[in-house]
């Protein structure tokens, strides 16, 4: 687990200015990096939320908002915000109110902790670490102790029917989404998200696009892409599986005494988990910050690291954008479920696809390697796109990992 | 006083509080919410220390776990919302005891164990220059893969023949599974009668 920038010149920097405040320089560069990762968890929410307001009005025939800020209506987050600041912050009589005022930031906090780990561009994220996976399911599921917290605290029945169907829903779910999670990581055998990403880039030296490494073209990743993606719908309780704020069952759900900043909290955090669960999708499945055609890895073997990165999290950004756009879409399409199909659908038809796929994936490279000696059918096996670590110790990755030592040189400096 | 101690002492003192809060408050989901921030300051002080494997599922299993703890406690014991919970003196005077006694032993293991000789033991039998840990350096305390590969029986970091883990992880992955469908043949039982009677 390392800070990034800690380990890049502009920390050489902090620390030749500083050298006799010993502790400074480390404080500068984690507040550099929460801001940035600030700004990536700030701006992007602000914007789903009005793309939200947008997409709706389209497919309902409508125009959305159209008026503040000019054309599209574009500051209507910003408006938003400041008409909720205005707002009174109301506790209710019967709410325990210091775990009522607390609930909020315990939700925003969960899901601002979760962007720490994801690589926008190749190595450009706040912390790098080998279980980034594992540690960014660890810090979204911890949103639902907010919600729980929330709903319970409120001293209201509505709340607290929200909060006990949001609790057996985001448990249940996390379950499948976490085995069709694994797929990926069994076929690249990493759970480093930005290793992840360097599994599937790759180069024209094959004949083929690039793109074809993607995890998505593998016959078992495929569907489990698919299903990740109603998991991650459901885990951030959107609909159709907003059962935990149903407005036509129960008022708002867990949301129902909460009013102003509070209560917009709750779908900055709604909106931003939107965005990191969609980003973890296009890790996994669709090539991360790779484009597919080349342009990434053309950069970076011009040596023009810093734009490769850049254009990287461009890509990135893009990727997880289409994902929430589809998320809002099906939002507005489907009708809500009940709370028992919700259920049946997770307990008894999720998970035990994700097992299935879970052991295929574990089988198909054996398999496949009887019959053709390969593990993978796309177009350059696993162990020409090892980028430059060896698995454990030298004896060891000849005979895990087959990777070239010529292929480590050529990429020796693209980790970190 | 560096940066890493600054924190160290922080989620340190945020543990402790968090454990008296455990004991001191008589509301059950403010309890929860102690433990939570007990457990999470510990998992922080994983993440500190560079272990960041132990440090996620700290995260995952204890503080996931104590959200299920949360709403049982809740749905079984509370009648009515806020419901608190008074323990008799007797009670008090007992777990002070069990306590102080458990913290005899902690506190009688940390003064015997002589560490500085540990680490430099330590340090003898696994040379940390040869052992590469993965994607990233070895430096920034990546364990996850020489910990992966102990548990499938591998030493690399202390010689070809050093024995790894693999029985051990066996052992325990068989009786977690023993354990689960222990739990789901009670909970088919139970209702299986109720449907009787």
């Amino acid at each position: 687990m390392s800070l990034v920038l800690a380990n890049s010149p502009i920390f050489d920097f902090f620390s030749d200015g500083a050298a006799s405040l010993e502790g400074w320089p480390w404080f500068f560069v984690a507040m550099l990096h929460t801001t940035l990762v600030g700004l990536f968890f700030g701006i992007p929410a602000g914007v789903f939320i009005w793309a939200e307001r947008k997409v709706s009005g389209r497919i309902q025939d409508r125009l959305g908002p159209t008026r503040v800020g000019g054309r599209f209506g574009w500051l209507q987050s910003a408006a938003d915000g400041a008409k909720l600041i205005q707002k009174e912050d109301l506790v209710p009589k019967d709410a325990d109110s210091l775990l009522f005022r607390a609930a909020p930031y315990i939700v925003v906090v969960a899901s601002f902790a979760a962007f720490m780990f994801l690589p926008f561009g190749d190595g450009w994220s706040a912390v790098s670490t080998d279980v980034g996976l594992f540690l960014m399911f660890a810090m979204l599921s911890l949103e639902v102790i907010g919600v729980i917290l929330a709903g319970y605290c409120s001293g209201s029945k509505w709340a607290l029917f929200g909060a006990m169907r949001e609790a057996a829903q985001m448990i249940s779910y996390e379950i499948p989404m976490a085995i069709c999670g694994l797929v990926p990581i069994l076929i690249v055998g990493s759970l480093n998200l930005n290793e992840i990403v360097h599994y599937q880039s790759g180069s024209w030296s094959s004949g083929l696009p690039p793109f074809l490494n993607w995890n998505i073209f593998h016959p078992v990743a495929a569907p489990a892409f698919l299903l990740y993606f109603v998991c991650a719908t459901a885990s951030c309780k959107r609909a159709p599986f907003d059962l935990a704020e149903a407005e036509s069952e129960l008022v708002a759900g867990f949301l129902t005494e909460y009013s102003g900043m509070r209560w917009s909290f709750f779908f900055l955090a709604e909106y931003a988990s939107m965005f990191a669960v969609s980003a973890i999708a296009a890790i996994l499945f669709l090539g991360g910050w790779d484009d597919g055609i080349g342009i990434v890895s053309g950069l970076k073997s011009a040596n023009q690291e810093f734009l490769a990165s850049a254009v990287g999290a461009v890509i990135l950004i893009a990727k997880a954008s289409k994902l929430v756009f589809v998320q809002i879409w099906v939002r507005w399409t489907l009708p809500r479920l009940r709370i028992d199909q919700v259920m049946t659908t997770c307990l008894k038809y999720l998970i035990p696809m994700a097992c299935v796929l879970f052991l295929t994936a574990a089988v198909f490279p054996l398999a496949l390697n009887q019959g053709t000696g390969r593990t993978d059918l796309r177009p350059s096996a696993i162990g020409d796109r090892v980028p430059a670590r060896s698995a454990v110790s030298h004896e060891v990755s000849a005979a895990v990992v087959p990777a070239s030592t010529e292929v480590a040189a050529a990429h020796g400096e693209v980790a970190q | 006083m560096s940066g890493e101690q600054v924190l160290f002492w922080l989620f340190a003192i945020t543990a402790c509080a968090g454990a008296i809060g455990v004991v001191v408050n008589q509301i059950v989901v403010r309890m929860a919410v102690s433990l939570i921030v007990c457990l999470a300051s510990v998992s922080a002080l994983f993440f500190l220390h560079n272990a960041d494997f132990v440090g996620a599922v700290q995260l995952m299993v204890y503080v996931g776990g104590t959200i299920i703890l949360l709403i049982f406690g809740i749905m079984l014991t509370s009648s009515s919302p806020f419901s608190k919970i008074e323990s008799s003196p007797a009670e008090g005077f007992l777990a002070a005891g069990i306590g102080a006694l458990f913290l005899s032993i902690i506190a009688f293991t940390v003064t015997q164990v002589e560490w500085k000789q540990q680490a430099e033991k330590v340090a003898a039998v696994s040379p940390s220059a040869s052992v590469q840990t993965g994607y990233n350096p070895a430096s920034d305390g990546n364990t996850s893969r020489p910990l992966a590969m102990s548990f499938l029986g591998l030493r690399p970091d202390q010689g070809g023949n050093a024995p790894g883990y693999l029985l051990p992880f066996e052992v325990v992955s068989v009786h977690l599974l023993v354990v689960l469908i222990g739990a789901a043949y009670l909970a088919r039982a139970k209702r299986r009668a109720a449907s009787e009677a």
